[in-house]
């Protein structure tokens, strides 16, 4: 059969290859490769549950950016017509992302990326002249942009306070309010968790850091499009925002900035963003940008909604094809896209690979599947079991998602999980004698670090 | 370009010489799964050669691959020669692995010449 199979493919791949294409088989998959060496899956279905890395651009949003490239392409700061132009469109969608997070639109500041929002909010406001003293106070599972610029900031002499989350991700209060010294600088939380979806009492939060008067910064790259974001409800002094989370394209977000707020710039050298952030403005993405966030205005109810139901179906019905599974995560407390299994005596990488293999794109959070090998921070930070944790699978939903994909996982997730399960000696082990394995009696590896 | 080669994915998807030995004469275990990665490997030895090899993994792709790949390289081996099999053999036999995936390559011979020494042990 094997010999057989391999035959036909390798007759397949010289016709293929005579007509231009190579056809090959992974994970079993049939791709094409084109003559520019990119691969597209042959098959039709495709389903994308990996949307909290990226979501696909709205194609009104995209008719809207074209002219940007070709016909409008001056440089905003430019003293003529095509400048002025270009710098309509950026003042149009400042007002668009303004007016989406209740903000004014001279507090919005343009960034390429949500990281960059978020560096140059710890990092800016540390820097800051004003700023008397050297305390930060972060949550430990805050995205790597802002864990690392703090962390950066712990190397030149500031102290840094990392909060815990309970087992479900959240934050205690109280704990921030204990944290919180005469020298702090900064408190910054995220509103929701991009990998378990947790949303933290940010409210609360403010309420307790302003009575200290500190500056709050609010990482809402994963809320933001999902549910309401306001700065003036969250008590926001800074708000992280990025449209490609909720339709809009890659290469441009925003730094909320509260009027009176000191932050200092951290790319040097020009008038843009009012002095606070040098460099030519993205104007295509930017103006992608806006219009995603009043897309956004208008649909955030219907889209919440559609990926609220697939989401409760899929944290209802996956415990039900398949045993063993662990929600991650708060299961009231999260925003509506995400959902995070921990399939237990199974290792992510391996089930995101076959269901690759059958068109579903997820994410994981297990050590192999991370390129530092290690299992995520979050997942280590709500204590997850290390053996479970390395089974973790995340399915991130969008509005273009239906419930015939819900249907499509449902089906082909359960006989991929077995197929491992039964490769699996851990599995074996538990099988034989309905009791876990304990770590050792084998070698425990140090893992090499890239 | 995809992550791993053609060469591991096909082992990853279709491994060759998975399971159990209920009688096997060696059996070696490495890694735990706390790091991620499991390994167990079962051998059979008649006259010296390794008439049969089987494994269970817990791990990544590349971690089911290159047990796949250790196993069907020992089959048929004298134990002398497959205690020569190196964590190097196994990656260059499957095409290359990702730089941060070459311990699983180290998992792989380790847990089979686990199994042979085991075998030694208990027919000494």
């Amino acid at each position: 059969m094997v010999a057989a199979a391999a035959v036909a493919e390798a007759a397949g791949v010289a016709a293929a290859a005579d007509a231009g294409n190579f056809v090959r088989s992974c994970a079993g998959t049939k791709f094409r490769r084109r003559n520019d060496f990119s691969e597209v899956p042959l098959q039709v279905k495709q389903v994308y549950l990996d949307n909290q890395a990226n979501t696909k651009l709205d194609s009104r949003i995209f008719k809207e950016m074209l002219p940007f490239f070709e016909e409008h392409y001056g440089n905003a700061q430019s003293m003529h017509s095509m400048g002025f132009a270009s710098r309509d469109a950026v003042e149009n969608a400042r007002g668009r992302v303004a007016s989406f997070i209740g903000a004014a639109a001279n507090e919005i500041y343009f960034t390429s990326c949500g990281s960059e929002a978020n560096n140059l909010a710890i990092k800016g406001l540390a820097h800051a002249p004003g700023a008397k003293g050297k305390h930060i106070v972060v949550s430990s599972i805050e995205h790597f942009s802002v864990l690392y610029a703090a962390r950066r900031l712990g190397q030149a002499g500031f102290e840094v306070t990392y909060l815990p989350v309970d087992n479900n991700g959240m934050v205690d209060p109280s704990d921030v309010k204990r944290a919180l010294r005469d020298d702090t600088i900064l408190v910054s939380i995220q509103h929701a968790n991009p990998e378990i979806g947790t949303i933290q009492p940010i409210e609360e939060i403010s309420a307790i850091v302003h009575e200290r008067a500190i500056p709050f910064h609010v990482d809402a790259v994963a809320s933001a499009g999902m549910i309401s974001v306001n700065v003036a409800t969250l008590g926001a002094d800074l708000l992280t925002i990025a449209g490609s989370q909720f339709y809009g394209p890659r290469g441009a977000a925003a730094l909320y900035i509260k009027k009176g707020v000191n932050v200092v710039p951290q790319i040097d050298g020009g008038i843009q963003e009012n002095g606070r952030r040098a460099g030519t403005e993205n104007v295509p993405a930017i103006v992608g940008f806006g219009m995603a966030c009043e897309l956004a205005s208008a649909e955030m109810p219907e889209n919440a909604a559609l990926m609220g139901r697939l989401q409760r179906r899929l944290m209802a019905e996956l415990p039900k094809k398949i045993e063993h599974v662990y929600l991650n995560g708060h299961p009231q407390k999260r925003v509506p896209n995400n959902v995070n299994f921990s399939v237990e005596f199974v290792e992510g990488e391996g089930m995101m690979l076959l269901l690759d293999g059958k068109g579903i794109s997820v994410s994981s959070g297990s050590a192999c599947a991370s390129k530092s090998l290690k299992m995520s921070h979050v997942l280590t930070a709500i204590k997850a079991d290390p053996a479970i944790g390395q089974g973790s699978i995340i399915m991130s939903l969008s509005k273009h998602n239906g419930d015939e994909d819900v249907d499509y996982l449902l089906t082909e997730f359960p006989p991929i999980v077995k197929k491992l399960r039964d490769m699996s000696p851990i599995y074996n082990y538990f099988q034989k004698t309905g009791q876990r394995q304990k770590a050792g009696p084998g070698t425990d590896y140090e893992h090499e670090h890239n | 370009m995809p992550f791993y080669s053609e060469k591991v994915m096909d082992h990853f998807s279709n491994p060759r010489n998975v399971g159990e030995i209920p009688d096997a004469d060696g059996i070696g275990e490495v890694g735990n799964p706390v790091c991620g990665d499991m390994m167990t490997f079962y051998v059979k030895i008649k006259d010296n050669v390794l008439e049969d090899v089987k494994f269970k993994t817990f791990g990544c792709g590349a971690a089911i691959a290159v047990s796949s790949m250790v196993a069907e390289m020992a089959k048929g081996k004298t134990i002398e020669e497959a205690m020569k099999i190196t964590n190097a053999m196994v990656a260059v036999e499957l095409g290359g692995l990702p730089p941060n995936k070459m311990h699983c390559s180290n998992l792989g011979a380790d847990a089979l010449h686990k199994a042979i020494e085991n075998y030694q042990q208990k027919s000494k």
